[in-house]
């Protein structure tokens, strides 16, 4: 919680479901764009968004993404029920990926969700635990 | 910018108020008030989809009248390739200069050639490391205004070279007035178009200053003309210094673009709804591995466009036909070193494209911020049928109205029922009581 958040809104994230998967990452872009926000801003989140839904889609049992607005700064908060990741610092490799064959044939699953992340962030924070989830947090400067 | 003009406008008499067309806009840029359509300046893009749909041919595009070509002493007709496609057995594409000629023109320049050299154009561009990925194609008019207000992110990924029409009006006027030794001033350019948005793209050029071409005829306008001169036998005028190839030619559908500048890793996509969603995945980062992105607002591309005669499928696969009957000459065989240096100061854009800001509420976040609190609310009392009878697209565009003031929530007739209901039931109230 902060002081100076002016606007939040979480979005849950069905795992599995492709048929609506990317239609969060949607909605916080065109939040942005409605909110004026600018635009090379807009673009990096849009990419992290959808990264970020992609993998609660593939790899977990489900979770939530929040958008949090401050005065200085925008964040997407995720944080998932699901596996967890054992080795934090090999899924941030490029390239690597656990993701099934089925998930690859649709075009996902190249081992770059991750490594994206954190290229379009300003500031990028991971922390999972076996077994029980992954927390992502993203911070983008205004 | 607050007024826009745009070429795609409303005969106020022939419109019923209904919502064909409201709920077809790609762009959420009509609203129904007082019983007429309106059309808001800045989310239109001239893409035409509502002259389709209009089954009162309320929606038309302004273009300019065949005679508007006597202001000019000389004149130049130069054809969009896709009026190729328009004609059952043409042969020859001469035999269309010819009846262009007919029609009072002194000359028939392709837009083909224009599209032959800007085909070299973008293959250079493709060569400089620097070089975006994916370069998305600058060719729609409709398309680079769909950028402009929807994705501003990606203004940089427009390749910065002009249409082919431009190219082909500055080319041919160069070219008149030299070899005739005339006043440039004194040649005027005529683009023969199947095109709603080129009208605004002459007017209003993206990219660059002041346009080439004096003015665009309907290929609507021209299609009875034409055809009864192609019934005359020949001789046939010789096809001249400036013949295009058939990749130029092949521009008039979708793909040709990307085919002529030979780009392999191309995606050519047609329809502008298919265009919107193409366009988000390249926002989102998707298509990492696309070199060339040629979006094209009508299905089929310029084929398929609102002021062609024939249907775009049938004349996507004439120009097909045609395009096998002619030389396999490419752009590079065509175009010289020395054409490609002296149309240099005509082919490249000179002005950045600037962002359209239509889509915010307000350029202050936190009144913005307020703004969408309040639509959000709205939207929840609102039923979401999205059934546009309120005069606006969406029950989320109808939220939207009212909070920027230009609606209120009687206009969505499931709430005032509801709210004459209660009224009801207090005069039912009323009308039982006995204290007064």
């Amino acid at each position: 919680m902060n002081d100076s958040t002016i606007y939040r809104e979480i979005y849950p994230v069905e795992a599995g479901n492709f048929t609506s998967a990317g239609e969060v990452s949607q909605g916080i872009k065109r939040t942005l764009k409605k909110l004026g926000v600018d635009s090379f801003v807009v673009r990096h989140v849009s990419v992290a968004a959808y990264e970020v839904e992609l993998n609660l889609v593939i790899h977990s049992e489900g979770g939530t993404i929040e958008l949090i607005i401050d005065e200085d700064c925008l964040r997407l908060n995720v944080q998932d029920v699901g596996p967890g990741i054992p080795d934090v610092a090999l899924a941030m490799k490029e390239g690597y990926s656990t993701a099934s064959d089925d998930v690859r044939n649709m075009g996902f699953g190249a081992g770059m969700g991750l490594p994206n992340m954190k290229r379009n962030a300003t500031n990028f924070r991971i922390q999972s635990e076996v077994g029980v989830g992954t927390r992502i947090e993203m911070e983008f400067l205004l | 910018m607050s007024y826009q003009h745009h070429s795609v406008t409303l005969d106020k008499g022939k419109c019923v108020g209904c919502t064909n067309c409201l709920k077809r806009c790609p762009t959420e840029a009509i609203r129904v008030h007082g019983g007429k359509a309106h059309i808001l300046d800045e989310h239109c893009i001239d893409c035409g989809e509502c002259i389709r749909v209009c089954q009162h041919h309320a929606k038309v595009a302004v273009t300019d009248p065949l005679a508007t070509i006597g202001r000019f002493p000389y004149k130049i007709a130069l054809p969009a390739p896709a009026l190729y496609g328009q004609f059952k057995q043409l042969m020859e594409i001469n035999a269309v200069a010819r009846a262009l000629k007919s029609m009072g023109f002194d000359e028939v320049f392709d837009v083909a050639r224009g599209a032959d050299v800007v085909s070299l154009a973008v293959q250079e561009r493709l060569k400089d490391p620097s070089c975006p990925k994916p370069l998305i194609s600058s060719s729609c008019p409709a398309v680079l205004r769909l950028i402009q207000s929807r994705f501003p992110e990606l203004i940089d990924n427009v390749v910065n070279v002009r249409s082919p029409m431009e190219v082909a009006a500055a080319e041919a006027r160069m070219s008149f007035a030299k070899r005739n030794g005339v006043d440039p001033k004194d040649v005027g350019c005529f683009f023969i178009t199947p095109c709603a948005a080129k009208m605004s793209a002459i007017r209003y050029p993206i990219g660059h200053g002041k346009s080439a071409v004096d003015g665009a005829i309907s290929i609507m306008e021209v299609y009875g003309l034409i055809s009864s001169n192609l019934r005359i036998p020949p001789p046939l005028p010789e096809r001249g210094e400036f013949a295009a190839t058939s990749f130029g030619i092949g521009w008039a559908r979708v793909g040709g673009e990307a085919t002529a500048a030979e780009v392999d890793d191309a995606l050519g996509v047609d329809g502008i709804d298919n265009v919107i969603r193409v366009l988000e995945e390249i926002e989102n980062n998707r298509l990492r591995d696309l070199v060339f992105f040629e979006g094209l607002a009508c299905i089929g591309g310029c084929v398929g466009g609102p002021l062609a005669f024939e249907n775009g499928f049938i004349a996507k696969s004439r120009i097909h036909e045609l395009l096998k009957r002619l030389p396999e000459d490419k752009p590079a065989d065509v175009v010289s070193a020395s054409e490609m240096e002296a149309l240099k100061g005509h082919l490249y854009f000179d002005k950045s494209i600037e962002p359209i800001s239509g889509m915010s509420l307000d350029p202050d976040l936190h009144v913005a911020i307020k703004k969408m609190e309040q639509i959000e609310e709205i939207c929840d009392r609102l039923p979401g049928l999205d059934c546009g009878s309120c005069g606006s697209p969406s029950c989320r565009a109808l939220a939207e109205d009212i909070v920027m003031g230009f609606a209120s929530e009687n206009d969505c007739l499931f709430v005032l029922k509801d709210r004459l209901k209660e009224m009801a039931k207090q005069m039912v109230v009323l009308s039982e009581s006995n204290r007064i």
